[in-house]
């Protein structure tokens, strides 16, 4: 299967993503230069988490508009397989690829740390390989990561799945006391309507290989593969 | 003229001594290019006599004081090259930019030396938190150092916060960079070959940061908030674009030589690149691309403006060069050549400004004077115990302890920064040391960066030692055997003789240290002048230091793991309890004898810990630091949250075989089957270990002392004192 990695400027985990994707899990994995106009030539394409263009304006506002953007845009309206990893959500939401928006940590600070998250279901190509209602640990590192959208387009989400993952607690629990950033209902990660775009904060790739945390986040990617395969 | 010198920061004497080296009087702009060269902070005039006493050689070494950054060979071919840089005078003034720029230019020093930053470090010094004054330097100075690295895709992995009154003026703010590279790849910071090209990349020059290098060499008064424009203004995203840039073009062989524009900008850069290849530089300051317009040509010379680095390139490949700068949307422009005369000859639009030779720049006058003991040294040591009444409710004591802000938890502060990047923090902050694995080999590297004013004020050689035996024992409980250093020497003003006795004495102890563990200092910096109308700082070294884990199966942690584990001490008590943060705490008392430390049993006891590490006997292993073996359990328990049920005998007084900071001390945690092969470890190294008692399942923390309960709490209770003590603060 064949992925590509986008490199804006300052998206400082695309390389972590290449990792896992090349040397973990012996993928064709190659990098996407934001300023390239050509026609995307991968199965997947990978938004990583960093601080596209410095974070400047609002986190994701001047990536989207990078020329690689409407290949992604194209692509993805064809079917293709996207993820936005933190500020690679950020950048997916403010494209319009998913709804809603990431708004500043209620604490106003950084977090970095280890989350559980409950995985909402496994129908999705992007959660096959984890059972419903699994707790898995996959850290966040952010600064805007509380995800808002209005009433209608929440409900929208809800009833039709589209909430993949949820902040939550060890024991699987999911309340204000388990949601680390003020997100609505807890939401980690969403996807869109037709279900090939998914968009979450959390950092699957940091939960790869059991010398570091856990390899919980590993089955994200490997659900993928194994959809193709 | 005469008198100009006074404000460049220059003495007569100096003035006369560039008088001699020129043969005639220097130009305006001459003379400010020999104010921030000749500072303390550029020169280190005051202290490089007394920097020969450490060691900086070894079978490790690749690369020591002088470079940039130091290099170590850590096998296979990698090279882990480290630096740690004071930026107390910026942090004071404006916090934000003071830390965040500080971290900037401790970057681009381990970049100069074409090595990719794999992990930041900082060591921070304040005032007490009860002040909203330290409270808001502590909130700037952490959001400062986050928002800067967390851009950079640098995780900051480990580090050391402290609250004490003597820092109360002024902050410490220390930042340590370590990258990785292949040894052949190392970078050097030499100007050759006359005709090659001068390169200014990265950022655009402006007005900011005029003379802080002069600034950092004096003391803080309060009219050095008027100084704010000595305060450089920091952009990550432009420094990320600079490492990525750089490493891009680090892979071909047109670029000879790099220097990071730090401390006086292009002056020092070129004037030390071409002093140390014993060539000339020429530049036009007409071609440096700037920020504003009608910057006069000193003022280009000596701005510390951000995210800029000087090449040296090879003669032809310019454009090369400046298409891969280019791509990443970075300036790179020649601004000159490397000659073959030894001068550093500016240029304004071709008309020749100001001409001196380069290793007069570089080569300052170096002071050495007359070591005077001090006179609190007589007393300070002398403590009756009489004086100290035990205390009745240890329960009381140990939760005080732990709301200690120097003990606490630093989780508000960690947890801000991005730790985990790059995918190689094994060991994440919060234990004794961080550990980062080396991708694709069986090895990882354990970082620490620590330090004790309050040690080294009441006893400079003796605290000195403890320093850096303390930092190695938080590397040898992580697993790792200790192979180098770097030092930032934070003290007061050289010309008061109490402070100059301090530095030569610290020093002294240091190097004893270091030859003892065979830890040469490859690197460091030195920040003098941390003065202000309170007086001055303890005299604070921080050392960071480099541990190699030659198995990754020998990783470990403080936490403890497993109920029904075993908990056994190493190490012999003291009866000391000088400089301790219990005597501080409870007693508030800054007196005393520092707890004894012999530097053979250190060495003993920390191969003993290695060996037993390495044969897989321990679940999880911590030095007794800061607040003695009660917190050390306390930690243990809390991190790994069990309970424990400890029992101790000991001969000495409760409150000190608790609190005590015992050196040469360890606290393991392993099953009960490997005690004997752990005793027989033991005594091939001459070390004994005590039964202590169990980790429980109960969330119980009890200690007995000589057979009586004397602590017993709920963990939780421990957990709450201990974690939320800072964040409660904001």
């Amino acid at each position: 299967m064949k992925f590509g990695v986008i490199i804006f400027p300052a998206s400082n985990c695309a390389e972590d993503c290449y990792y896992v994707l090349s040397s973990l899990l012996n993928q064709n994995t190659k990098y996407l230069w934001h300023k390239s106009s050509e026609a995307i030539d991968t199965d997947v394409v990978i938004l990583s988490g960093g601080f596209s263009f410095g974070d400047y304006l609002r986190c994701g506002a001047i990536a989207r508009f990078s020329p690689v953007m409407e290949r992604v845009i194209e692509f993805a309206g064809k079917g293709g397989l996207v993820i936005g990893i933190c500020n690679g959500f950020q950048i997916l939401t403010e494209s319009g690829l998913l709804p809603g928006t990431l708004m500043k940590n209620t604490c106003l600070k950084f977090i970095c740390s280890p989350q559980y998250l409950k995985v909402e279901n496994n129908y999705s190509v992007f959660s096959k390989k984890y059972n419903s209602g699994d707790v898995i640990n996959c850290p966040i590192a952010h600064n805007e990561g509380n995800y808002f959208a209005d009433e209608n387009t929440i409900n929208k989400l809800e009833k039709n799945n589209q909430i993949l993952f949820r902040y939550c607690d060890e024991n699987g629990n999911v309340n204000d006391s388990t949601n680390p950033n003020g997100s609505v209902n807890n939401i980690a990660g969403i996807i869109n309507i037709e279900g090939n775009v998914l968009g979450l904060m959390p950092h699957p790739e940091r939960s790869s290989e059991k010398i570091l945390l856990c390899d919980d986040g590993i089955k994200l990617f490997k659900s993928i593969i194994e959809s193709y395969n | 003229m005469t008198e100009s010198y006074k404000q460049v920061g220059l003495s007569e004497d100096e003035y006369n001594l560039i008088l001699k080296q020129l043969g005639r009087e220097p130009n305006e702009l001459e003379l400010n290019l020999y104010g921030v060269m000749w500072s303390e902070h550029c020169g280190y005039k005051n202290s490089k006599l007394l920097l020969k006493m450490l060691p900086v050689k070894g079978e490790r070494v690749l690369q020591g004081p002088g470079e940039n950054a130091g290099a170590l060979d850590i096998g296979d071919g990698d090279a882990v090259t480290m630096k740690v840089e004071s930026h107390n005078h910026p942090s004071a003034l404006s916090p934000y930019q003071g830390a965040a720029t500080g971290v900037g230019g401790i970057v681009r020093d381990i970049l100069a030396v074409g090595a990719y930053p794999v992990a930041n470090l900082n060591s921070l010094y304040f005032g007490k938190l009860e002040k909203a004054h330290q409270r808001y330097l502590l909130a700037e100075v952490v959001k400062g150092i986050a928002d800067y690295g967390n851009c950079l895709g640098i995780p900051t992995v480990a580090g050391e916060v402290h609250f004490d009154d003597a820092y109360e003026g002024n902050c410490l703010v220390n930042a340590m960079c370590v990258g990785l590279t292949r040894s052949e790849d190392l970078k050097t910071a030499f100007a050759k070959g006359p005709g090659n090209s001068v390169m200014v990349v990265g950022n655009l020059t402006g007005r900011d940061g005029m003379g802080g290098a002069s600034f950092a060499s004096q003391e803080l008064t309060k009219e050095s908030e008027e100084n704010r424009s000595a305060v450089q203004v920091g952009d990550p995203f432009v420094e990320k674009l600079l490492i990525d840039a750089c490493m891009e073009i680090f892979q071909n062989e047109n670029v000879i030589g790099v220097q990071d524009m730090g401390a006086a900008g292009i002056i020092s850069s070129t004037s030390e690149t071409a002093s140390k290849a014993e060539t000339g530089i020429e530049i036009d300051i007409d071609l440096v691309p700037k920020r504003e317009s009608g910057m006069l040509p000193y003022e280009v010379m000596i701005s510390e403006s951000q995210e800029r680095m000087l090449l040296i390139v090879k003669e032809g490949k310019e454009n090369e060069v400046n298409k891969i700068f280019h791509k990443w949307d970075l300036h790179a422009v020649k601004i000159g050549n490397v000659t073959d005369d030894g001068m550093i000859r500016v240029l304004n639009n071709g008309i020749k400004v100001g001409e001196v030779p380069a290793k007069s720049l570089t080569n300052p006058p170096l002071y050495k004077k007359d070591i005077i003991k001090p006179e609190y040294l007589n007393y300070i040591e002398l403590l009756d115990y009489k004086d100290l009444p035990e205390p009745d409710n240890y329960n009381k004591v140990i939760l005080i302890m732990l709301d200690n802000h120097n003990i606490a938890s630093k989780e508000w502060i960690y947890r801000q920064y991005d730790h985990m990047v790059q995918l190689n923090t094994v060991v994440t902050p919060g234990s004794d040391a961080a550990v980062l694995r080396i991708k694709g080999k069986n090895k990882a590297i354990a970082l620490t960066l620590d330090g004790n004013g309050r040690y080294v004020y009441l006893n400079p050689e003796k605290g000195s030692e403890i320093v850096i035996a303390e930092a190695c024992r938080n590397l040898v409980a992580s697993g790792a055997k200790p192979i180098g250093v770097t030092d930032c020497l934070n003290f007061g003003s050289p010309e008061k003789p109490d402070i100059y006795y301090q530095l030569y004495y610290s020093i002294k102890g240091l190097a004893n240290a270091c030859n003892k563990f065979n830890t040469p200092v490859v690197s460091g910096n030195v920040s003098l002048y941390n003065d202000t109308e309170y007086g001055s700082i303890y005299p604070t070294p921080t050392v960071g230091v480099l541990g190699l884990i030659e198995d990754l199966n020998h990783i470990t942690d403080i936490k403890f793991k497993n109920a029904d584990d075993c908990i056994y001490l190493i190490g012999n008590f003291s009866n000391e309890i000088g400089g301790s943060e219990y005597l501080f705490e409870i007693h508030k008392f800054v007196k005393g004898k520092l707890p004894e430390l012999n530097l053979d049993i250190e060495l003993y006891t920390q191969n003993a810990i290695l060996e037993i590490i390495r044969n897989g006997l321990v679940k999880s292993c911590h030095d007794v630091s800061d607040g003695g073996i009660a917190v050390n359990l306390a930690e243990s328990a809390v991190t790994g949250n069990f309970g424990i049920d400890v029992s101790i005998n000991s001969n000495i007084r409760k409150d000190i075989v608790l609190f005590g900071e015992h050196q040469s001390m360890f606290v393991i945690s392993a099953e009960k089957k490997n005690e004997n092969k752990i005793v027989g470890i033991l005594k091939k190294f001459q070390t004994k270990m005590s039964y202590l008692g169990s980790v429980t399942d109960e969330k119980i923390f009890k200690i007995s002392v000589n057979g009586n309960e004397i602590i017993n709490l709920d963990l939780a209770q421990i957990s709450e004192n201990y974690k939320n003590s800072i964040s409660k603060m904001f």
